[in-house]
C-alpha cells in the first residue's frame, strides 16, 4: 500500500493538496499516482499568473510510458511552479509529497479546500479502483 | 485474463507490474523501467519473450517455399545456423508480420514470429504451403529468454548445456547454435550483444533464476520498447502493418530484389510502388525542444503537416526524446512535432540512435 499522509487533502484524479496557511495551496501527485506512472522524465508546468478552473488540465507529467494531465483541484490562480522539476523531473518519483510538488495556487474560494477528499476517503477510492 | 508464459510465476515473485500485451499477461517492469534499460546498455538484462512464437518449417521444398513466402531471400543462408530478418508480405505489399528465420540444416528452418500475430501468421503460412512439400510446426512447447547487454553472453555461458556452450560462445552475430532441445541465437532486439535462448518450457524457470543469480537484471516490455527504439528497430503494428509496407517503414534493406526471377508474395505491388517512387519515407527524429514525442503526433514543416510519428518516446541513454516517423520524401533537416497543440522543434536524423551503449547521432 502506498503512502497517504493524513494532513493532506486529495482528488479522485490522484492529486494531493496542501494548505500552506497563507491563502495558497500546493499541488502534487500522490505516491500511488507516481508509482502507477513509472519513471517520470518530463514535467510541463502551468504558467505563473494563469487562471485555472476546477478540474481543468493544468500541467502535464510525462513518464517513460505516457503523458498524464494534472488537474486543478479548485479554481484559482497559479502563483508558483516547482523549478526543480525542470532538470530533475524524477523528484516526483523519489519525493512525491515534499520536493516533488508541482505548483502552488491561490484558490478563488479558500473554504472549498475542505470539500476535497480527506486521506481516509482517498485511500478507500484507491482501493476501490484496484478491485 | 490473458495467456501466461511458463515464467509467469517468476514475474509475480519478482513483483512485476503485469499488463496485457498481444493476448498475453506480460511484465511491463519490475520496479524501474529506466534502471532495466540501463542494465542492458551497461551490463546484462533478461526478457521473457516466450510469448513470441517459434515455428519450425521442414521438408523437401522448405527452401523454395520460404523463397516464395518471404520478401528477403533464404537462399542467402548458406551456412547452418545463419539468421535472416525478413518481412512476410501480403499481395498488396503490406506486412503480414516481420520475423527472424534461422537455417538449421538443408530443408530445415526455424522462424520466430510476433505474439499478437502468431495465429494469423501460421494460418497464412499454412495457406501458402499448398503445392509445396513442407511441414509447418508451431512450437508451443518452447519458452524463450533473451539475455542482452555487453556482459550478457559471459554471464549466460556457464548456464548453457555443456554440449552447446562452446558452440554458443563461438557464434558470430546473427548465427545460432542448434542443440535440438535448446537453441541459442546471437540475436536480439536491443542494439546490444547477447543471446536469444529457446528451450523446453519446463526448463525456463530454472534458467531464469540462475541468470538472475548471476546478476542479470529482469527487464519488462517497457525497457524492451525504449531499447529497440534507440536501436532504430521497427515494431510490428506501429511502424508497419498490413497497409504500410517495407518501403515506407525503413525496411527496404530487407527486400531481396535479386534474383529478378524469384516470385515472392507482394513483389509485384512493391515493384510498382518502388517505380512510382512517391511513397512516404521513414526517418528518425531527435526532439531539440522540451517534451516527449508520442505515437501519432504530427510532423510539421513550416507549419504544414508532412508526416506522422509511428514510434515516439524518451531515450534513457540520450536523455532526450526520440522517434521514428513516416514523412513526405524530401523534407528539410529540421521540422517541428505537434505536441499538445504546440510546435516543438526537432531534427531529422538517421537511425539507429544508440548501438552498443554509445550514441550514434550528434546531440
Amino acid at each position: 500500500m502506498s503512502e497517504v499522509p493524513a494532513e493532506l487533502r486529495y482528488t479522485k484524479t490522484h492529486e494531493w493538496v496542501k494548505d500552506n496557511g497563507d491563502g495558497t495551496l500546493t499541488v502534487g501527485i500522490t505516491d500511488h499516482a507516481q508509482e502507477a506512472l513509472g519513471d517520470i522524465v518530463f514535467v510541463e508546468p502551468p504558467e505563473v499568473g494563469r487562471a485555472i478552473a476546477a478540474e481543468e488540465a493544468s500541467a502535464v507529467v510525462e513518464s517513460v510510458k505516457a503523458a498524464s494531465d494534472i488537474y486543478a483541484p479548485l479554481a484559482g490562480e497559479i502563483v508558483e511552479t516547482n523549478a526543480t522539476l525542470t532538470d530533475a523531473p524524477e523528484t516526483i518519483n523519489t519525493s512525491p509529497y515534499e520536493d516533488g510538488w508541482i505548483f502552488r495556487f491561490a484558490p478563488a474560494d479558500p473554504s472549498a479546500y475542505h470539500n476535497l477528499l480527506d486521506a481516509a476517503t482517498y485511500e478507500q477510492a484507491v482501493e476501490d479502483e484496484d478491485d | 485474463m490473458g495467456l501466461r508464459t511458463p515464467l509467469y510465476p517468476e514475474h509475480e515473485r519478482l513483483g512485476a507490474r503485469l499488463v496485457p500485451f498481444g493476448g498475453w499477461d506480460m511484465p511491463l517492469h519490475y520496479g524501474s523501467q529506466l534502471e532495466e534499460h540501463h542494465a542492458v546498455r551497461r551490463a546484462a538484462g533478461m526478457f521473457d519473450v516466450s510469448h513470441m512464437q517459434p515455428v519450425d518449417i521442414a521438408g523437401a521444398d522448405a527452401e523454395s517455399y520460404l523463397r516464395h513466402l518471404l520478401a528477403n531471400d533464404v537462399a542467402k543462408l548458406k551456412a547452418p545456423g545463419k539468421a535472416l530478418y525478413s518481412c512476410m508480405l501480403n499481395a498488396r505489399g503490406g506486412v503480414v508480420d516481420d520475423l527472424i528465420v534461422y537455417a538449421r540444416e538443408p530443408g530445415r528452418y526455424r522462424a520466430v514470429v510476433n505474439a499478437a500475430t502468431a495465429d494469423k501468421d501460421i494460418a497464412w503460412m499454412q495457406r501458402h504451403a499448398a503445392g509445396f512439400e513442407v511441414e509447418i510446426d508451431r512450437r508451443s512447447d518452447l519458452a524463450m529468454i533473451a539475455v542482452q547487454g555487453p556482459e550478457a553472453r559471459q554471464r549466460a555461458a556457464a548456464l548453457l548445456p555443456a554440449d552447446l556452450r562452446e558452440a554458443a560462445m563461438q557464434l558470430q552475430p546473427f548465427f545460432a547454435a542448434d542443440g535440438e532441445r535448446w537453441f541459442v541465437g546471437r540475436t536480439g532486439y536491443t542494439g546490444e550483444d547477447g543471446f536469444e535462448i529457446m528451450l523446453p518450457a519446463d526448463e525456463a524457470a530454472g534458467l531464469w533464476r540462475s541468470l538472475n543469480a548471476a546478476g542479470v537484471q529482469p527487464c519488462g516490455l517497457g525497457a524492451r520498447d525504449t531499447l529497440r527504439l534507440e536501436a532504430g528497430m521497427n515494431l510490428y503494428g506501429q511502424d508497419m502493418d498490413e497497409d504500410i509496407g517495407p518501403l515506407e517503414s525503413g525496411l527496404g534493406w530487407t527486400l531481396a530484389w535479386e534474383p529478378a526471377e524469384r516470385e515472392f508474395i507482394g513483389r509485384e505491388a512493391l515493384t510498382q510502388q518502388r517505380d512510382a517512387g512517391n511513397h512516404g519515407v521513414f526517418v528518425g527524429l531527435l526532439l531539440t525542444g522540451r517534451g516527449v514525442i508520442r505515437n501519432h503526433q504530427r510532423v510539421l514543416c513550416d507549419g504544414r503537416a508532412v508526416g506522422e510519428v509511428t514510434s515516439g518516446g524518451f531515450s534513457p541513454t540520450l536523455e532526450r526524446s526520440i522517434a521514428l516517423a513516416r514523412v513526405e520524401p524530401g523534407i528539410a533537416d529540421s521540422c517541428d512535432i505537434e505536441i499538445r497543440g504546440k510546435a516543438v522543434p526537432a531534427r531529422v536524423v538517421q537511425p539507429p540512435f544508440v548501438r552498443h551503449g554509445k550514441a550514434r547521432i550528434a546531440l
